[in-house]
């Protein structure tokens, strides 16, 4: 078996008569960092939200060898990938601490209780609020709970779609750094931004994606540096 | 008035408390996992009720084909929903729970019932009947609709509340029924005598309410089903059944109101509509309760049955107008209330 | 745009003759020999439920307050006309007149109570007074209890007694046929445009000066009216009342037409109260004919209409034929219309906003920590920060959304802090949000011309009448004018909620100009825009300093900032930690540190 984690086959999403995503294939390979970069309206966050049955979608997806096409938004969960979506999603009137452990809902108690020290240990801050309310968070602490909630299920895969939004650079660069840190704990991970510049930084291939297709694909730093990139995505301003 | 009227007056407002209690408590649930304002919660009294006595009597009630029926209708659309995810051992299970199931009951009631079991096992039998039409229910009328607001979902249950009362009279007719009493005890305290019947509604309130504050508090179960209602997608991205979490509320809120039904039935003739007014006086004690507070609901459900008692002694003309009257403060209140929660979004 | 424009002047649009011919054919029907009266029956009380409807479709369909109380109403209006005209002999027409003062009245009461209740509450609001009231109805000795009021007398015009189906058909739809157009009208209006804001731009509504409460007590007083006159109307053709058609079962009723009907069209009242009513009139004959015995299938079936509705097409089912009808012409734009007034220019330089030592708390925490500066009229002024360091609080603050803790915001030389948005819009300053509030199923030029709510004035009473044409002339003039100038003008007569956000950034931007603001205040306008779309944006700001306006913006994106701003502040935990030109700013060491960090 070849050490692809996750392969996505010429999937396509429809919401009624518009086709958002036509005929995509991606590969997230065991251990890296794959993003998905392009501008709003691409179809990114439509491809995220198929690939873990949140959309239903026609092609073949596969995660270690099994086909899940057609599996439900849970059954993928157990078996190993979540999704921090682009809203975060979280339990807003409910308590930090209890965000985090339905973020374990499918793991035994034992694992649960150990995978949320590791979240704690991570987000040193999440610890810190782990009685308030998710609703009353930051911006930036949203985002942590979200992805701590998603780490407490032991995923192999996380997806992440658009973790910069809507946070400061100082934030922004604090989120990266741990999903660096993530994969040299061997979770791979499938990462959706707009943040360019940011994303190609950080991972170890990259696709571009234009109008519901992939129009471009690559080792990351190779994309970083090729003119038509720095002119469509990174913009003149780049410093 | 003397001691002795008033003592009465607080048994009888305590007993009807207790009652409307019990389906205040299921409202609260319904609504803390599935957003749903339930007004149909009466209707399951009302069958429970009905089901039961006529049972007594030895005749299967119509409620067996009405549950057939909602069965196959559940197990139509549950396929339909789930169309993008179906496989051989899905379709299997659906039909099992939706299909297999309710033939299984119907049979059994034709066969159990001509025998006029003891009251208790017609209880058990009239339970099997009607729980499992509240997750059929749900299935049918608010899964296609599970992510709408607040108050479509309210208007989808007057409207199952329409079709419900409309095939509770169709199936019972408009007469009304009694059914024979659990136990015939009665303890005589003072001048006032206490039943069996009421001391197992007194103790079924207080159970419920507090298993349920116990259950959707504590254990990571119970919590999932309340994340289910904060956040749908949330709740699926954890690996939480939402659909799972809709159907476990329902036949909770079912059996909780069939029993109330049965519990009722002995004590006072029950008609087609009766379920819905008792079901009303629950509904205004869980929004007294802000549709979230179990033990709240309970106490206004107390204020509730003892107010309706006094104003039955002193203002009978106007019981009803008093009552409803009670919760438009409380809505006032809970709405400044949550207006803040709001804002600090 | 030219060829609506002709349409418009050379007369009706193709839709308003669609529906003078509807109406002509509908007033032919009783006049064709051999018409049964049980068909013109059916169309009274079609006529009957639609008046009801017509208001409940403006109260929920338009400003999103869903009522189960307007049966109620319709039973102030016909025991009121019952007991004048019964008991006190009383002719119908005066009593028509004390049937809608004494329901004005009781709407006026249960509107206070109701109409500021949010979200679900207000519905179990209405339910529970609805079935309060109904009971007393039923109570009542002066009522007549639950027997009721009988015989009423009929309606008469010059000794004529309007006794029969068919002539009271007219009395009916000449009600009805006034109710559509001053509805329509209403709608079409200053006025209108706020009650459709209510519904999803609350916000937005108040920041340009419209005062929600009072608008949403506006247009629950205006559905009671009509259910008002439909419940004289009743009184007067049953020749009877009592308590069973004002219960809770028949604000349900109307509920269910307004639900079937759906969006905000009059017409989709109509459409509404014809389906229900001849769904039940099928329902209960043709059942109980298949399959024997009592009524009340009708109820199992209704039930199930509903739920049906509600899944497949929430938007009720008038979508479906509005489709198939001619598509309304735009509205006319006249370029001639006189120009609405504008506010006084500040000097150029001159101090127009200053904060002088703002705080904000929340119980314990310091959200913004004596924070003093001020903006020069003709600057950009940028508002940066790391998330958390309040900067949406300081922009609150100013706008009126939230109170100060201490300290003074003044505008222009005079205190504002302490006002309400609603004051502060008409001082002149004008705003965006961060999440777009735009009503996506109206126009761009509907959209913008809310901004102009303060520009006029004209109320219920004119816009139901059209006299306030010439105002809200002025009104669309500016709003277009606005539109062009931000380069949206080939979207004027598009749904808003067609455009890309960036056209909706720019939008809000138009909507905030047609206030007529000195000052004009931006949250986070660059959030979530293509790197073209942040040029064109830049841009327009640089053509509106340049035309002498003062910006206000609060962003992240530090490129757009540094390149467009004449001034930046810099906030960090609720504390001013630099302030100064661009270029001061992105070397000050502490700005470095707290917000730019390592990667820049």
């Amino acid at each position: 078996m070849s050490d692809l984690l996750l392969s996505i086959r010429d999937l396509h999403v429809a919401y009624g008569k518009v086709q958002a995503v036509n005929g995509v294939s991606i590969d997230v390979p065991r251990g890296e960092i794959v993003t998905v970069i392009g501008a709003n309206g691409a179809g990114k966050t439509t491809l995220l939200n198929a690939a873990m049955g949140i959309l239903p979608a026609r092609g073949a997806i596969t995660f270690e060898g099994a086909n899940i096409l057609r599996r439900p938004v849970e059954d993928r969960v157990g078996s190993g990938m979540t999704l921090v979506p682009e809203r975060r999603e979280l339990f807003a009137t409910m308590p930090v601490e209890d965000n985090l452990m339905l973020g374990g809902f499918l793991v035994s108690a034992s694992e649960r209780n150990e995978q949320i020290e590791q979240v704690y240990t991570r987000f040193p801050r999440l610890k810190e609020r782990r009685r308030q309310l998710a609703g009353t968070l930051s911006g930036g602490e949203r985002q942590m709970l979200a992805m701590g909630r998603a780490l407490m299920a032991k995923p192999r895969l996380l997806m992440l779609d658009e973790p910069s939004l809507g946070l400061a650079p100082l934030i922004v660069a604090d989120i990266f750094s741990i999903i660096r840190d993530l994969r040299s704990a061997g979770v791979s991970i499938l990462l959706v931004e707009q943040n360019a510049r940011a994303a190609l930084r950080l991972a170890d291939h990259a696709y571009v994606m234009e109008l519901g297709e992939i129009t471009m694909s690559g080792k990351a730093s190779d994309l970083a540096a090729d003119p038509k990139i720095v002119e469509t995505y990174l913009g003149i301003a780049a410093h | 008035m003397d001691s002795t009227i008033l003592l009465f007056l607080v048994q009888d407002g305590v007993t009807n408390g207790a009652l409307y209690g019990l389906l205040g408590v299921a409202t609260v649930l319904v609504f803390a996992v599935t957003r749903i304002i339930f007004v149909p919660q009466g209707e399951f009294v009302t069958y429970g009720a009905l089901t039961l006595a006529l049972l007594d009597t030895g005749r299967v009630p119509g409620t067996v084909w009405l549950l057939l029926g909602f069965g196959l209708v559940a197990f139509v659309i549950e396929l339909w929903m789930s169309r993008h995810e179906l496989d051989a051992r899905r379709i299997g299970k659906e039909a099992l729970a939706k299909i297999v199931l309710p033939c299984l009951i119907v049979a059994a009631t034709f066969w159990l019932a001509p025998m006029k079991l003891p009251p208790w096992a017609n209880l058990l039998l009239a339970l099997a009947i009607v729980a499992p039409m509240g997750p059929y229910l749900y299935t049918i009328a608010f899964r296609p609709v599970a992510e709408a607001s607040v108050l479509t979902l309210f208007i989808v249950a007057i409207g199952v509340h329409l079709s419900m009362q409309g095939l509770g009279l169709l199936f019972f007719g408009a007469e009304g029924l009694r059914a024979t009493p659990l136990s015939s005890t009665s303890l005589p305290v003072g001048p006032l005598v206490i039943t069996g019947q009421t001391l197992s509604i007194y103790a079924l309130t207080l159970v419920s309410m507090a298993a349920l504050t116990f259950f959707f508090n504590k254990p990571l179960f119970g919590k999932a089903l309340r994340a289910t209602a904060i956040n749908r997608l949330g709740a699926r991205l954890v690996g939480i059944r939402t659909s799972l979490s809709g159907s476990i509320a329902f036949v909770l809120a079912a059996i909780i109101g069939a029993l109330t039904g049965a519990l009722t039935a002995p004590m006072t003739t029950i008609y087609y509509d009766t379920g819905f007014i008792i079901g009303l006086k629950g509904f205004i004690a869980a929004i007294i309760g802000s549709l979230a507070s179990y033990p709240l609901t309970v106490v206004a459900a107390l204020v509730v049955g003892i107010a309706e008692a006094f104003a039955s002694f002193f203002a009978s003309q106007f019981k009803e107008v008093i009552v409803f009257t009670l919760i438009i403060p409380v809505l006032i209140w809970l709405s400044l209330s949550s207006h803040h929660v709001e804002e600090e979004e | 745009m030219s060829d609506a424009t002709m349409k418009q002047k050379s007369g009706l649009s193709r839709r308003s003759m669609f529906f003078i011919v509807l109406t002509a054919i509908l007033f032919a029907i009783p006049l064709i020999p051999g018409v049964p009266v049980y068909w013109i029956t059916l169309l009274d009380n079609i006529g009957l439920a639609a008046l009801v409807a017509i208001g409940l479709i403006l109260l929920t369909g338009v400003g999103g307050m869903t009522s189960f109380g307007q049966a109620t109403f319709c039973g102030f209006a016909a025991y009121t006309t019952a007991v004048l005209c019964a008991y006190h002999g009383f002719s119908p027409w005066i009593s028509l007149f004390v049937a809608v003062a004494v329901t004005l009245v009781a709407a006026v009461i249960l509107g206070i109570i109701t109409v500021p209740l949010s979200g679900h509450y207000l519905p179990l609001g209405t339910l529970a007074w609805g079935i309060a009231i109904f009971y007393l109805f039923s109570k009542l000795d002066f009522l007549g209890r639950n027997d009721g009021i009988t015989p009423v007398p009929p309606i008469s015009i010059a000794g004529y007694q309007f006794f029969d189906s068919r002539s009271i058909f007219y009395v009916i739809w000449i009600f009805v046929i006034i109710a559509v157009l001053t509805t329509t009208n209403l709608l079409d209006s200053r006025t209108g445009r706020a009650i459709r804001a209510l519904r999803g731009a609350s916000g937005a509504a108040e920041s340009f000066g419209v005062d929600t409460t009072r608008t949403k007590l506006v247009v629950f007083v205006y559905a009671a009216m009509l259910a008002a006159i439909s419940g004289w109307l009743y009184a007067h053709v049953q020749r009877a009342v009592n308590p069973t058609p004002f219960g809770v079962g028949a604000s349900i009723e109307y509920l269910f037409m307004a639900v079937a009907g759906g969006t905000g069209h009059p017409a989709a009242a109509i459409f509404g109260a014809a389906f229900v009513t001849l769904l039940k009139e099928i329902l209960t004959r043709l059942l109980p004919f298949l399959f024997g015995g009592q009524a009340h299938y009708e109820e199992v079936v209704f039930g199930i209409v509903l739920v049906l509705i509600l899944q497949k097409s929430r938007l009720g089912l008038w979508p479906l034929v509005e489709k198939l009808l001619p598509q309304p012409a735009d509205p006319f734009i006249d370029r001639k219309a006189e120009a609405l007034p504008v506010r006084t220019r500040p000097e150029p330089g001159s101090k127009i906003l200053d904060l002088d030592t703002v705080r904000k708390q929340f119980q314990g925490l310091v959200a913004v920590n004596d924070v003093s500066f001020s903006i020069k009229a003709g600057e950009i002024v940028g508002l940066i920060g790391p998330n958390g360091a309040g900067k949406s609080t300081t922009f609150n603050l100013v706008t009126g959304t939230l109170p100060l803790t201490s300290g003074k915001i003044e505008f222009r030389g005079e205190p504002i802090h302490g006002l309400s948005p609603r004051q502060i819009a008409q001082r002149g300053i004008g705003r965006t949000f961060q999440h777009v509030k735009v009503l996506a199923d109206m126009s761009v030029l509907d959209n913008v011309a809310l901004g102009a709510h303060l520009r006029g004035s004209a109320g219920v009473a004119s816009a139901s009448l059209r006299l306030d044409r010439a105002e809200e002339a002025r009104i669309l003039a500016e709003a277009a004018r606005q539109i062009e100038r931000v380069g949206l003008g080939e979207h004027m007569h598009k749904q808003a909620g067609s455009l890309a956000l960036g056209q909706l950034r720019i939008l809000e931007i138009a909507r905030a100009l047609c206030l007529d603001p000195t000052l004009l205040l931006l949250d986070e306008p660059a959030a979530g825009l293509r790197h073209f779309e942040k040029q064109q944006l830049s841009e327009l700001l640089r053509q509106l300093r340049s035309e002498g306006m003062t910006v206000l913006l609060v962003e992240h994106d530090m490129g757009f900032v540094m390149n467009l701003t004449d001034h930046i502040v810099v906030l960090d935990f609720g504390t001013k930690i630099a302030e100064g030109s661009p270029a001061v700013v992105s070397k000050h060491p502490a700005v470095i540190q707290a917000y730019l960090g390592a990667d820049a």
